[in-house]
């Protein structure tokens, strides 16, 4: 824990360590902005009930829709973003672009951001902890195998794997190959079985990672 | 240009010719194309990880439509800085000497155009 140079007593709480460094600076700077009437506090619950509005679950939809439908899969790859808004609804609400990664026989495809946290937030919501962590963000870009195995995904020699890797303007969607064994599924169920994780392309789609949400 | 259209429409041909794209308006770079990344050390916002830095590869699409260079956005200078992003694609054997993997693993990554160079 930091040490304070003013004289008060915090109340101690496990659950509630003192802010850090960067909390108290953005604590600053929030209340700075509205104080200088530039944001007002609504709009920042607004955009808090923006995110959470964007679940995984939306991501899922998308991808048993390409994998019952052809023709919009071939739309999808070719425009992510505009066919998500116009098939799903789902808005972007800034001037990122999506672009969706097919997973195939040949190549298995790994999204990672170096730099920060880029993530396909409108389509997935918030990232999980460990993807904005540096070592994640380190180690996928460098050894992709190991990372990937320690997710326990093994991917063959003569695969390639690809990771992109997220810094500026585009974000990515991992599209998963669709499980063997499920033919007879409907979109629904499909869907159910499309994890965070696979959409991010750590672990593949498979009848025992069924998403329980 | 298009050789199709100008063979199609004469007329349009000569109108066509007459329009001058001002520099950046058109991408320098075509998929295929190979590139290095720059090595520099701005200082400030950047969005070219130091990894990449000298790093030889190839352009695998080009990002449309022109976008706001990132780095200039972090200065809040918006207005005329649009151009083009690439994505790029680097071997991961040329990325990390001594890389334990098979030689078709790659990394691709957007890069804005300032920041490639032709060889």
């Amino acid at each position: 824990m930091a040490t304070h140079d003013h004289d008060h007593e915090h109340p101690k709480s496990a659950d509630e360590p003192a802010p850090g460094y960067y909390e108290i600076m953005e604590t600053a700077l929030r209340e700075l902005l509205i104080d200088k009437k530039l944001i007002g506090p609504g709009e920042i619950r607004r955009q808090i009930e923006v995110l959470d509005s964007r679940t995984p679950a939306l991501g899922a939809k998308v991808v048993a829709r390409a994998w019952v439908d052809p023709e919009f899969r071939a739309r999808l790859l070719a425009n992510g973003r505009a066919v998500c808004e116009s098939d799903f609804g789902i808005s972007f609400y800034d001037d990122t672009q999506l672009i969706v990664l097919e997973n195939t026989e040949k190549i298995h495809n790994v999204i990672v951001c170096t730099l920060c946290s880029c993530y396909p937030r409108p389509v997935l919501g918030l990232p999980p902890d460990w993807y904005k962590a540096k070592e994640y963000r380190a180690r996928a870009v460098k050894e992709p195998r190991a990372v990937l195995s320690e997710f326990g995904t093994d991917i063959p020699e003569d695969v390639e794997v690809r990771i992109s890797d997220s810094t500026a303007m585009v974000r990515y969607l991992v599209l998963p190959q669709r499980p063997a064994g499920t033919g007879n599924s409907t979109e629904e169920q499909l869907a159910a079985l499309v994890t965070r994780d696979a959409m991010i392309g750590v672990v593949k789609v498979n009848l025992e990672n069924r998403n329980t949400l | 240009m298009n050789s199709k259209m100008t063979s199609a429409s004469p007329t349009n041909a000569k109108a066509t010719r007459q329009i001058v794209k001002a520099l950046g308006e058109e991408p320098a770079f075509k998929a295929g194309d190979r590139v290095r990344i720059s090595v520099r050390y701005p200082v400030g916002h950047y969005r070219v990880p130091i990894y990449m830095r000298g790093k030889r590869g190839t352009v695998e699409k080009i990002l449309k439509p022109a976008a706001i260079n990132n780095e200039e956005e972090g200065f809040g200078r918006n207005a005329g800085s649009k151009g083009f992003y690439y994505r790029v694609a680097v071997p991961l054997t040329e990325l990390w000497p001594g890389y334990a993997g098979p030689p078709q693993d790659r990394l691709v990554i957007e890069v804005f155009e300032t920041w490639l160079e032709r060889i």
